[in-house]
């Protein structure tokens, strides 16, 4: 109940007017999100995702009508209550940006008097170089005198990102901005969008159901099964509780690492964290440039000892801090510690029998291959 | 080719047309927000009252208008009340009775237009800090305009040609409320073909050119038609 903090709490029942979708859909929701970076909302479709980014933006409202019986409600964003029992603020007087799954640009509007629309109704106006900076950081100067239908997919979005972080909003919220866009298009955004991380200072919420974006932009992240929290955190702290499993193909760790050394010979990098290094295929980083590594759990192996006679380039020592199980029944989970870094390795219940893993043993990990997602 | 009743006649029509239309806009557009954008059970009644005058014979209603705009009657009584006399045999009553009556000419195609709309761009707007009325104005009335003109051109033409109504509570009065579709039919009933030939070819240029430019216009609006949520 901070200056800093999103305090949601809320439990209501949904009936969707949608035919398609279940009649009744229930939302119980009591979290403190922080006020600053990227917080992910990540979940599976049907999770409550959207509605609950829909809630704190107002165009739902989970008024007593819409609640289930004993509901509790309060929605309060750094220090303002948007919502309680009592109080309604309107949608459009809560200070916030919202950026659609489909940019939800006006057709009837060129780029440029889109993104004024929103300007025109803000009494504290973005400075000239504000926006122009905003204007450069998504690359849509060119594009400015053009209707929604002569933009592409991509250029859409940008110009709506645009005309959402040009209110000067206290909180950006993201629906899958990226949803709607197919991977090349995806690829052209997501660079935009980390450099907005860097260089705005407004917090985001992102909604997103792919484990790479959540990877690649996130701070902290809270995942949404059925209607309830069931993690949140920082990023690297959620990723790694074994006891929220994500399915075996996202599983994985987040590392913050460093560029130290280039092999031209190899065309290789070397990229240094707290616990370890790795060996990594350059892709044009720059010496000193940090990045950030994502490792998949079923990429890392584990070996009593280090093998040299084998093509796996990154070999780490590292220490058992937990076993738990998987989804599927054949395989178990198991967290790792090296130094402050944590890594999750996805190995057959068999084999981990047969090197008897327990807690506090010295392993070695494998690392079949490590991404840089930014 | 025209008699100076007939072009009174004529004017009276296209004042009585304007004068509805303009009253249907504004009474019509709030109707049909609602029937787009409620979804109670009052939705269905209000809709099938809005559409009788599509199905019920003119006849009856203007019974039923003359009966409540008569000295004894509610609507009589009330603009008794309130000074203004009683409406039957007016312009005035002629323009209340044609309003019910072009109603559902008006409401259906904004109603329309609102329903394909859908909510996403009032959304979008209420997120760029637009209040209710700021987003009807400036997201709902340029987005939805074809569905407003259509309505216009349909609530305007078909008070032109309203007839039985017109009989039933406005009379045969010259410059009151003898409009083109009840000079016609007094021309006939004395058999003067001549001038019922002429005010009849007006009519039918008249509302041919009225739906040949409807169509175009939707033609064109479709073509240029950029659907939302792009």
């Amino acid at each position: 109940m901070t200056e800093k903090t999103i305090d949601a709490q809320f439990s209501f029942k949904y009936s969707a007017r949608d035919k398609n979708r279940p009649d009744t859909f229930s939302l119980d929701i009591d979290v403190s999100l922080p006020m600053s970076g990227v917080t992910a909302i990540y979940g599976h479709s049907g999770s409550g995702k959207t509605t609950l980014l829909r809630c704190i933006a107002g165009l739902q409202s989970f008024n007593k009508k819409a609640c289930s019986e004993g509901f509790i409600a309060r929605l309060q964003v750094g220090g303002e209550v948007w919502q309680d029992q009592e109080n309604l603020l309107a949608p459009h007087k809560r200070s916030i940006g919202y950026v659609f799954q489909e940019a939800g640009l006006f057709p009837h509007l060129t780029a440029e008097q889109n993104i004024q629309y929103g300007i025109r109704r803000i009494s504290d106006k973005p400075s000239a170089e504000f926006y122009s900076h905003i204007l450069s950081l998504m690359g849509i100067q060119a594009l400015m005198s053009r209707l929604p239908d002569q933009l592409s997919g991509g250029e859409r979005q940008r110009v709506a990102i645009a005309r959402a972080l040009l209110i000067k909003p206290k909180l950006l919220l993201m629906d899958e901005p990226l949803a709607s866009l197919d991977s090349a298009r995806k690829e052209e955004i997501l660079p935009f969008l980390e450099s907005l991380k860097e260089e705005s200072k407004v917090p985001i919420l992102y909604v997103s159901h792919s484990m790479e974006e959540v990877s690649r932009l996130a701070d902290n992240l809270v995942m949404l099964e059925d209607g309830k929290v069931v993690a949140e955190g920082r990023l690297n702290e959620v990723l790694s509780r074994i006891d929220v499993p994500l399915p075996a193909s996202e599983a994985g760790m987040v590392v913050e690492a460093a560029v130290v050394e280039k092999s031209s010979r190899w065309h290789l990098l070397r990229a240094e964290f707290s616990g370890g290094e790795f060996w990594l295929r350059d892709s044009g980083e720059r010496l000193g440039q940090s990045i950030r590594l994502r490792i998949l759990a079923r990429d890392v192996s584990l070996a009593k000892e280090s093998h040299d006679d084998s093509s796996i380039l990154n070999r780490l020592p590292v220490k058992v801090l937990e076993v738990g199980q998987d989804t599927d029944p054949a395989m178990c989970l198991v967290r790792l510690g090296a130094g402050q870094t944590r890594l999750l390795s996805r190995i057959t219940r068999c084999s981990a029998e047969h090197l008897q893993i327990k807690t506090g043993q010295r392993l070695w990990a494998q690392i079949k291959s490590v991404a840089i997602v930014r | 080719m025209f008699s100076e009743a007939d072009l009174a006649a004529i004017g009276l029509t296209l004042r009585l047309a304007t004068t509805v239309t303009l009253c249907l806009m504004v009474i019509g557009t709030p109707i049909a927000w609602w029937l787009a954008r409620r979804d109670s059970w009052w939705r269905g009644i209000v809709g099938a009252v809005v559409a009788l005058p599509l199905v019920l014979p003119p006849t009856v209603l203007g019974f039923y208008f003359l009966i409540a705009m008569g000295p004894q009657g509610w609507l009589g009584e009330l603009t008794q009340f309130l000074g203004l006399g009683t409406l039957a045999f007016t312009f005035q009553g002629l323009v209340v009775a044609s309003i019910f009556y072009s109603l559902p000419f008006v409401v259906q195609p904004i109603q329309n237009a609102i329903e394909a709309l859908g909510e996403r761009p009032l959304e979008v707007a209420a997120t760029l800090q637009a209040g209710p009325w700021d987003r009807f104005f400036t997201v709902v009335l340029p987005m939805a305009k074809p569905g407003f003109i259509s309505a216009a051109i349909l609530g305007f033409a078909h008070t032109v040609g309203e007839f039985g109504l017109v009989l039933m509570i406005g009379g045969n009065i010259p410059g009151e409320t003898q409009v083109v579709s009840v000079q016609i039919y007094d021309h006939v009933e004395a058999l003067d073909y001549t001038h019922a030939h002429s005010l009849s070819g007006v009519m039918v240029v008249f509302s041919f050119a009225v739906l040949l430019a409807l169509s175009v216009y939707q033609r064109k609006f479709a073509k240029s038609r950029i659907g939302y949520g792009i």
